[in-house]
């Protein structure tokens, strides 16, 4: 309780997070082998920050990005936001997953009509949210499309709207464009970027792509794979105002350069098995 | 049955009006085949006139029957019987499957019994139910109810524990509580497979309604089929059973065109 007091006392500012000592194993029931997938993290994500997770696959990165949805429960440690240590599920804390998760059987409009409701808007508000929404994301005139019925970019736009409609001070992702063409995923790093400037959220957002994670964050904690262990915090210093022509910027190819160095040492340690 | 089992598959991109009827006759023009042959057995004295008689006796007690004698009554009580068990079944099966499917104890208590029954004949339990609930409609529609029960379970249970858990996870953190998260996605998510359980069960229930009457009954087509079997009138039994078959086949095409309908959104 004591900790929890403390982490809650250091997570006061509105959408701020902050991650203590906490570790996560998997297995050992039954007699399995236990595998340590989180080592101590430490990590605290400022209001509207937009922080990157970044690492090899197997780091457990999306284990802390489950951890601090509160889908799976913590182990050791204490994660806590504003309203508290985190114990669970909660539309103040809400997440976009790789392969979209859309509800097959809702279309565009009433997936993102589900957590308005859930959040108790009554019924002109909700329809006039949802609808803002999905213009945002530019899905206009697919209101009544079914998900099956879009492509893989269409639905991962649905998805982002149904998250940013309940307005969740907290907004997760896991590897939301990991699943998408090279353009599209080029196209929606943009709009996430230009909407998160407008919506001034907190976002922690995992990937293992170096590009991506300059591109999108303020700053990127790098991480190393087996046990997962936050080796880097390094902010990232680009204009906060990013189109397309920064990929062409001289800062901006450098400063990815500069990542990735640190990204292969842990690339390399995990193939080999180092740690 | 197993013919709209089939046709299922080949009726997916069925084009307009009179295409979809010459492609429906020549679907079924085997039928066809089956009559001359049934004709000509009769006719050709391979097979004596009492065994197989001719199709147009066969109509002629068909028509007699429906409207001089008591056929539709017969009918309707069968039916009755059929849909009171086939529909409790539905909704304790729903319920069963989705509560194992979420509770762990729920599912140790209930998978073994689930897993024992499955595989056994129901129509072995005709005696059984003749001795707990005597002659009347209840034995009959206990006897349903148990045959229709296990493959809704079994359909619900699996449909419910295949379920995406992202999908799971997406509406907690939109907010739904445990409860909701059950009826709003789990629910939903296992339709198609609770769907087909529900087709199994139904043809259970054909099944099991006749052959529950031709033993405990007073009434109901398989009473009819069997008593008119026992009294030699041949035509007007095979009439019986033909008009049930009938109903069997329309019961399931129409039951198929409504999980096309709940299931609009698979199609893409």
């Amino acid at each position: 309780m004591m900790m929890a007091a403390k982490a809650h006392h250091i997570a006061q500012a509105a959408s701020s997070i902050s991650i203590h000592d906490v570790s996560h194993s998997y297995g050992g029931r039954g007699g399995g082998q236990v595998m340590l997938a989180l080592d101590r993290i430490n990590l605290d994500v400022g209001d509207c920050e937009f922080h990157c997770l970044l690492g090899p696959s197997g780091c457990g990165k999306s284990t802390l990005l489950y951890l601090i949805g509160g889908f799976i429960p913590v182990q050791a440690g204490v994660i806590a936001t504003a309203k508290g240590p985190v114990s669970g599920p909660g539309p103040d804390r809400s997440i976009v997953f790789q392969n979209f998760a859309l509800f097959p059987w809702k279309t565009v409009k009433d997936n993102v009509l589900y957590g308005l409701k859930k959040a108790g808007f009554d019924a002109g508000e909700r329809e006039k949210r949802a609808q803002d929404y999905i213009d945002l994301v530019h899905l206009t005139g697919f209101e009544n499309a079914y998900p099956s019925q879009l492509s893989g970019g269409m639905q991962q736009r649905a998805a982002i709207a149904r998250t940013l409609a309940v307005d969740p001070g907290i907004l997760l992702m896991d590897e939301p464009f990991g699943a998408l063409d090279a353009q599209t995923r080029r196209v929606m790093q943009e709009e996430l970027r230009a909407i998160w400037r407008r919506s001034r959220k907190t976002v922690v957002f995992v990937t293992h792509d170096v590009h991506e994670a300059v591109f999108l964050a303020d700053r990127i904690s790098i991480m190393s794979a087996r046990p997962g262990r936050i080796e880097h915090v390094i902010d990232v210093d680009l204009p906060k105002d990013r189109g397309e022509e920064i990929l062409e910027d001289p800062r901006f190819i450098q400063f990815s350069e500069r990542i990735w160095r640190l990204v292969r040492e842990q690339a390399v340690a995990a193939t080999r098995g180092a740690h | 049955m197993a013919d709209a089992v089939i046709a299922r598959h080949e009726t997916g991109g069925a084009g307009g009006g009179v295409h979809a009827v010459v492609n429906t006759v020549v679907r079924f023009s085997p039928l066809l085949l089956l009559c001359a042959l049934w004709e000509f057995l009769g006719l050709s004295g391979l097979v004596s006139q009492q065994m197989l008689p001719g199709l147009g006796e066969i109509a002629q007690a068909f028509f007699r029957m429906l409207f001089e004698g008591n056929l539709l009554y017969n009918t309707m009580r069968s039916i009755s019987r059929a849909a009171a068990g086939l529909g409790s079944a539905v909704i304790v099966g729903i319920l069963t499957g989705l509560l194992m499917a979420s509770f762990r104890p729920v599912r140790l208590l209930v998978n073994p019994i689930v897993q024992i029954f499955y595989p056994m004949p129901k129509s072995a339990l005709i005696p059984v139910v003749m001795i707990w609930l005597g002659l009347g409609d209840s034995s009959k529609i206990l006897l349903i109810f148990l045959g229709c029960l296990l493959p809704v379970i079994v359909g619900t249970y699996n449909g419910a524990r295949g379920v995406n858990p992202f999908l799971l996870w997406s509406a907690a953190s939109l907010g739904a509580s445990r409860s909701a998260v059950l009826r709003e996605v789990v629910l939903p998510a296992a339709m198609p497979d609770i769907l087909s359980g529900c087709r199994s069960a139904l043809a259970f229930s054909f099944i099991l309604m006749v052959s529950s009457e031709f033993v405990i009954a007073t009434d109901g087509v398989g009473y009819m089929i069997s008593s008119l079997g026992d009294g030699g009138l041949y035509p007007a039994m095979f009439a019986a059973i033909f008009f049930v078959a009938a109903i069997g086949f329309a019961a399931d095409r129409a039951y198929a065109a409504l999980v096309r309908r709940v299931l609009r959104w698979r199609e893409a």
